[in-house]
């Protein structure tokens, strides 16, 4: 009687929805282990839809579902076109990976009484970068990057346990995060005042005749300046370091991998969709803005994190400089810049999320995580290290990994726009990274284990097949390339076109 | 408390038409100005009130923890089947008007039962939220003042 596919748009963030206060009422059956299966399903449900979505997208086009039948642009709208369908994919896929490994870190990590309400806020914080992803209204985009942050500060927060600094970090987060989406939404607020519509589609209509209007000027620099701090882009990354180094690891890896992705997406939107190159104060923001705050990200992030001794959080730096990188992609705004700037969305979720894996892993045998306290580790524990050196050479763009396909297609773009100065920068960035990801391999296999150290064990299979899952994702996307490039592609293609 | 008989009393009286007032405001939100956040805070404003005048053992004894923790997410759930009743019947997700025969009278329980759903949850929610900072201990007992 129900077309269950046609639904598909709405199930994959609707099943999400209501299952996180299905889990709450597992508090009174008091069970753990249930309340992480029923993630998992839910996550695996997701990751299935944004399969089907995405494949449905590559061969029919784009789709647009209608809230309570309401037709857009009155109605919420869900539009899915090939860059969210890849974003969905992202999002999902890295949830559906995450929580199997999820549950022995987080029995380890979380108080046994809160293992619960963790995994509710979970789904949570799934349902919100889900629904940002997919909608095509803009004022939704606002309501679930909330519900999205609102979820991450608190999970944050449940760090706690292992070091109390994860309450200032959460703290800090709420603070900076709440002050870009109140950014963004005053934006959007200037736009609606200007055009009267929250369609995205129908706003990049409407905004096409207003180009000198100052309202829509000022609406631009909020909503820009809003999504830049939530994608952590340089000055505005302060926020990003602690929270992903105090955060409970499950966390460290989601949100590492998706929660500035689905920032940067909607940045994308807004770009190219909504206003487009035709702007004049786009290409200025871009080349005079976005440029320089991407070079210097990717060098502060780097050198930033060849200080650090935590490793987790040497990682948090990192990602300060990956940001930089797609975002010098989107500052080219020419086709293959954007197809790297998309890649690189895709294959630093895979490497950033196999690194944190990786540092989970650690996490559970040591403790503490310290180049100190790894000393030695490297024989003991052979797994989890192999792992680590194969994500940094991702990390650093060795050929045959992810790293190296982006890097090769955002070099590709500075040379169409002949930007070459830029080369030698962006060499220099992965030449950082070798020093950073050096540190660790140094610690890790060059110097001896203190004397008294008790031996420590490799982790169990449970946390190594998902880690080994990601690695072989990052080698497998690295060869067989031109599937993500199709689509990368294919996403920037029609960014472009948008524009009016 | 115990010795401010003017507030008990006041209270009392006030409690019963602050909750009636919650409830205009929940069912009258589709006429008028209202809905259920509004009234989901009112309606929690009335047990905020008594925790504050009959101390906060008295209240957990009028709605206890677990009642709470049962609430906040039953209206979501609410919320989210009345969305799910459309999508099976036959229209998109949040559909009112295959909730009943006609799409008048549809779109008409819809909206009851999603405000309905968003009046539990925000009244838990408010409750649950004063209760986490007066459940905590105190510094200084009430004999002491």
């Amino acid at each position: 009687m129900t077309n269950w596919l046609h639904h598909i748009p709405i199930l994959i963030v609707a099943v999400p929805l209501i299952s996180a206060p299905i889990c709450v009422l597992f508090t009174f059956g008091a069970n753990r282990k249930a309340a992480w299966l029923w993630t998992l399903l839910v996550s695996w449900f997701a990751f299935l839809c944004s399969i089907y979505l995405l494949n449905y997208v590559l061969e029919n086009g784009q789709i647009s579902y209608h809230l309570g039948s309401w037709k857009p642009p009155l109605g919420i709208e869900y539009r899915i076109d090939v860059i969210n369908a890849f974003v969905l994919l992202l999002v999902s896929g890295i949830s559906a990976i995450a929580v199997p490994f999820g549950r022995l870190v987080v029995d380890r990590e979380i108080e046994p009484d809160r293992q619960i309400l963790f995994y509710t806020t979970y789904l949570l914080c799934l349902t919100g970068l889900l629904g940002v992803t997919i909608t095509g209204d803009a004022f939704n985009i606002f309501v679930f990057l909330e519900i999205s942050s609102l979820s991450s500060y608190v999970l944050i927060a449940m760090g706690v346990r292992s070091d109390r600094r994860a309450l200032t970090a959460a703290y800090n987060y709420l603070i900076l995060g709440t002050i870009g989406a109140t950014f963004f939404v005053i934006g959007l607020g200037f736009l609606y005042m200007v055009t009267g519509t929250l369609n995205i589609m129908d706003l990049s209509d409407r905004v096409t005749h207003l180009a000198d209007n100052k309202a829509v000027h000022a609406g631009y620099a909020f909503i820009i300046i809003g999504l830049a701090l939530k994608m952590a882009l340089f000055p505005m990354h302060v926020w990003l370091p602690n929270s992903y180094t105090y955060a409970p690891s499950l966390i460290s890896i989601f949100l590492a991998a998706t929660a500035t992705k689905v920032s940067i997406y909607v940045l994308l939107r807004f770009l190219f969709t909504v206003f487009g190159v035709s702007f004049d104060f786009i290409p200025l923001t871009l080349i005079f803005i976005f440029l320089p705050l991407a070079i210097i990200a990717i060098f502060f992030g780097s050198i930033g994190a060849i200080f650090q001794t935590n490793i987790k959080r040497l990682f948090a730096y990192s990602s300060v400089a990956q940001i930089g990188y797609i975002a010098i992609g989107i500052a080219l705004s020419n086709t293959i810049g954007l197809t790297a700037a998309i890649l690189h969305i895709f294959n630093h979720a895979l490497i950033k999320g196999a690194l944190f894996m990786a540092a989970g892993c650690l996490v559970y045998r040591v403790g503490k995580l310290t180049t100190d306290s790894i000393r030695g580790l490297g024989k003991e524990m052979p797994w989890t290290f192999s792992a680590l050196v194969l994500a940094g050479l991702s990390l650093i763009g060795i050929p045959t990994t992810v790293g190296f396909i982006s890097k090769w297609y955002l070099i590709l773009g500075i040379m169409e726009n002949g930007w070459w100065p830029l080369i030698p920068l962006i060499v220099m960035g992965s030449l950082l990274a070798v020093v950073y990801m050096w540190k660790i391999i140094e610690a890790a296999y060059f110097f001896q284990a203190p004397q008294d150290r008790v031996p420590v064990k490799e982790v169990p299979l449970e946390l190594l097949i998902p880690l080994w899952i990601l690695i072989g994702c990052n080698f497998y996307f690295g060869i067989q390339a031109d599937i993500t490039i199709g689509i990368s592609n294919e996403a920037a293609t029609s960014l472009l076109d948008h524009s009016p | 408390m115990r010795h401010h008989l003017v507030l008990r009393v006041i209270a009392k009286m006030l409690i019963p038409f602050i909750l009636l007032f919650g409830l205009y405001v929940q069912f009258h939100g589709d006429f008028g100005p209202g809905g259920g956040f509004q009234a989901g805070v009112i309606f929690a404003a009335a047990f905020i009130l008594y925790a504050l005048v009959f101390g906060d053992n008295q209240a957990r004894k009028v709605i206890p923890d677990k009642a709470l923790i049962l609430l906040v997410p039953l209206g979501l759930i609410l919320y989210a089947v009345t969305g799910f009743y459309g999508l099976v019947f036959g229209g998109n997700f949040l559909d009112y008007n295959v909730l009943l025969n006609s799409p008048k009278a549809g779109q008409h329980i819809g909206i009851f039962l999603v405000e309905l759903g968003v009046g539990i949850t925000v009244a838990a929610v408010m409750i649950s939220i004063f209760r986490a900072y007066a459940g905590r201990t105190r510094a200084i007992d009430d004999e002491d003042w």
